[in-house]
């Protein structure tokens, strides 16, 4: 390579990266230092500011704190779970199943909903599932009902909402990895004496593992930093570990308190995620891809 | 014997179309059988038919003399090698191996004595804890046939398992399939769109056509005697010499070839003069300048158009005088004919037991290989 090529390379490479690296670093990496920095920050008896650890503590010492962080850590596990189990079965409907033609509709059917923005589509379950909403209407009108429920305001509702609203991001890293799944190797399967549950077991499941793998982080910490499905359709005594956040930054304006509850939260899902793969199997560099 | 596989009538429609039409042949078993055929013939349909993967729209299949029109594949006696091999990536060779002997829930030591022995006898002995990207085009070939014969089938089924081997391996694992059929005694039934395969390997090899077998034989009997004038082109080499087909004063058969000239035919008997048929010579039943003392009756002049050198394969590429079409005529490399070069002039001739002659036919066969 010549020395005019390689620094025209070099030219273009800063006419890129600069404008990415300064968005990253200003809009990004800064308030996160920020953040971090505010964490460590506490106010002693006399007013004066100094390093203290005692936000972090505090999660720790506080049940209410812990235990919220657990509750929505298990509920983050069960909607992943969940979709994972509903995602399975349509993604090998949409590539195996379904023909050419039917698959872009189905893939569309699926993309439809993230055209809306996640508060009016909340929104819209909340018209079609009040107490006054068009189910109960209907189902009254049918005389399934004697007289309307409530419907709104519980864990099952909340968690059919967070899995409804995540079901994309499950579907699309594992259509993708099951289109390159040889249909020769289901057939051989069965071919050697499997039955179809085997099949799944021994075949698509571990050869879709990045996928699924891919998929259910993402599916896991969407929901664990999601706000607006479980506030406003959980239940009223239940709260999820975002809402603690906000609660400390906006109800009793302690940010250093929110700070270190929100470095609290990427740290303990990045743990979960470890040893997610860790046990699994997965290698993360695999499943990124 | 006993028909170790027994197909009646087996038709198979996709739709309007007819992938496989009313076949019917049996498999002796211990046999090679191959189902020789141009691509796109309804081999793999006919295969998969068998396997399980299709229903037959019309006819029986019958293993061990049982009825298999309501087994699924995975209960069925049979096992497919398939066309690209499926070896499973995700795990390695012995788990490919072990893959269908765990379905039969077989204890782990026997599994493991099982694996052990079949590895041995497919001469892969220490590949057991590779993984499938590790191993060459031949060894991935010798487990996926290891993986079925390891559950001891009563029909082993094979798609056109060389097709995606280069062609110095091709005719390697030829002759190691042969063998390895031979020691292990399994009935295979091999599907290929390579003659040389369906000649080397099988006992019996079926021509397929269009969905229909077109003549069911030894491999010397397809090649001595082809009944079609599709298997002749298609079973071996052969040179289609256009002929008009009348009678001499003697009764005798003449077939008058582009030259204007008469040759004698007596290996078709049933001719009817004046029709126009296909005649066929083998490259390897032509004699380069036949001495007087043979009494050869059917000698022409050519030209020599090429020689298409290629070791014991060796060519001549030569045009008849009188005639617009180019013949194949083996050159044996014996030093005998070292001295012809191209735009000589030769005279070749053949016993006319060694032509045969078909209706004319528009027939084109392609062979990828
Ligand atoms: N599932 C199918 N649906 C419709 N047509 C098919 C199907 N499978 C095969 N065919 C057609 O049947 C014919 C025979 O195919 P195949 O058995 O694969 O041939 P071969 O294995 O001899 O190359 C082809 O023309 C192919 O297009
Ligand atoms: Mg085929």
């Amino acid at each position: 390579m010549t020395k005019r090529s390689a620094r025209k390379i070099r030219w273009s490479f800063f006419v890129f990266f600069v404008p990415v690296f300064l968005w990253l670093f200003l809009m990004i990496v800064m308030p996160q230092i920020e953040l971090l920095r505010m964490s460590f920050v506490g106010t002693d008896f006399y007013g004066e500011s100094g390093f203290t650890l005692g936000h972090y503590a505090a999660f720790f010492t506080e049940p209410i704190y812990w235990l919220t962080f657990v509750r929505t850590a298990g509920y983050a596990l069960l909607v992943t779970f969940v979709v994972l189990l509903i995602a399975l079965p349509v993604s090998f409907f949409i590539t195996k199943v379904a023909d050419l033609k039917v698959t872009g509709f189905l893939m569309v059917l699926i993309l439809v909903p993230f055209w809306v923005s996640e508060l009016v589509r909340v929104y819209g379950w909340m018209i079609l599932l009040r107490e006054s909403g068009v189910l109960n209407k209907l189902l009254v009108a049918l005389g399934i009902l004697k007289q309307p429920v409530e419907m709104l305001y519980n864990d099952v509702t909340m968690v059919m909402g967070l899995v409804y609203t995540t079901m994309l991001f499950m579907i699309v890293p594992i259509v993708s990895v099951m289109e390159s799944l040889d249909d020769s190797f289901i057939e051989a399967a069965h071919d050697l004496g499997a039955k179809k549950l085997t099949i799944w077991r021994t075949i698509i499941i571990p050869y879709c593992m990045p996928g699924i793998m891919s998929g259910s982080i993402i599916v896991f910490m969407l929901v664990l930093g999601s706000y607006l499905t479980p506030n406003l359709m959980g239940g009223k005594n239940s709260i999820w570990f975002t809402e603690q956040i906000y609660n400390q930054m906006i109800i009793y304006f302690n940010w250093n308190q929110g700070a270190a509850f929100g470095f609290l939260l990427l740290l303990l899902s990045s743990i979960l995620i470890w040893v997610a793969l860790k046990i699994t199997g997965q290698d993360w560099r695999k499943v990124i891809k | 014997m006993q028909a170790a596989l027994s197909v009646e009538k087996l038709t198979k429609k996709f739709g309007e179309f007819t992938a496989v039409n009313g076949v019917s042949f049996d498999v002796e078993d211990g046999k090679f059988f191959s189902i020789l055929g141009p691509s796109g013939c309804g081999k793999t349909t006919l295969l998969r038919m068998i396997a399980g993967f299709y229903e037959p729209t019309e006819g029986l299949i019958r293993i061990r003399d049982e009825d298999m029109t309501a087994v699924e594949p995975n209960k069925r006696p049979v096992n497919l090698v398939f066309q690209h091999l499926a070896l499973f990536p995700m795990m390695n060779v012995y788990e490919n191996i072990a893959f269908g002997l765990k379905r039969r829930r077989e204890s782990d030591s026997r599994i493991k004595e099982k694996v052990g022995s079949i590895l041995e006898r497919v001469g892969l002995p220490e590949h057991s804890k590779k993984k499938i990207d590790q191993l060459s085009g031949g060894q991935k070939q010798r487990i996926a046939i290891a993986r079925c014969l390891v559950l001891e089938p009563s029909v082993l089924l094979l798609d056109e398992p060389l097709g995606a081997l280069d062609a110095k391996l091709r005719e390697h694992m030829k002759i190691e399939l042969k063998k390895l059929q031979s020691m292990v005694g399994t009935t295979f039934v091999y599907i290929t769109h390579d003659q040389s395969e369906a000649m080397v390997m099988s006992d019996h090899v079926a021509v397929m056509n269009a969905g229909q077998f077109e003549q069911i034989g030894t491999p010397q009997d397809l090649y001595h005697n082809p009944n079609s004038s599709f298997v002749a082109q298609f079973v071996g080499n052969n040179n289609k010499l256009p002929v008009k087909v009348h009678k001499d004063e003697g009764g005798a058969f003449l077939a008058r070839y582009l030259d204007g000239k008469d040759y004698q035919v007596d290996g078709t008997p049933d001719l009817s003069e004046g029709d126009e048929y296909d005649m066929f010579i083998r490259p390897e039943a032509v004699l380069i300048n036949p001495s007087t003392s043979q009494s050869i009756p059917n000698t022409m002049n050519c030209d020599v158009k090429a020689i298409l050198f290629d070791g014991g394969n060796s060519q001549l590429l030569v045009i008849p005088e009188g005639a617009d079409q180019e013949l194949i005529v083996t050159l044996p490399q014996n030093k005998q004919f070292d001295d012809i070069k191209a735009k000589d002039t030769i005279r070749i001739g053949w016993n006319p037991g060694t032509a045969v002659c078909f209706p004319k036919t528009e027939l084109k066969i392609y062979d990828e290989a």
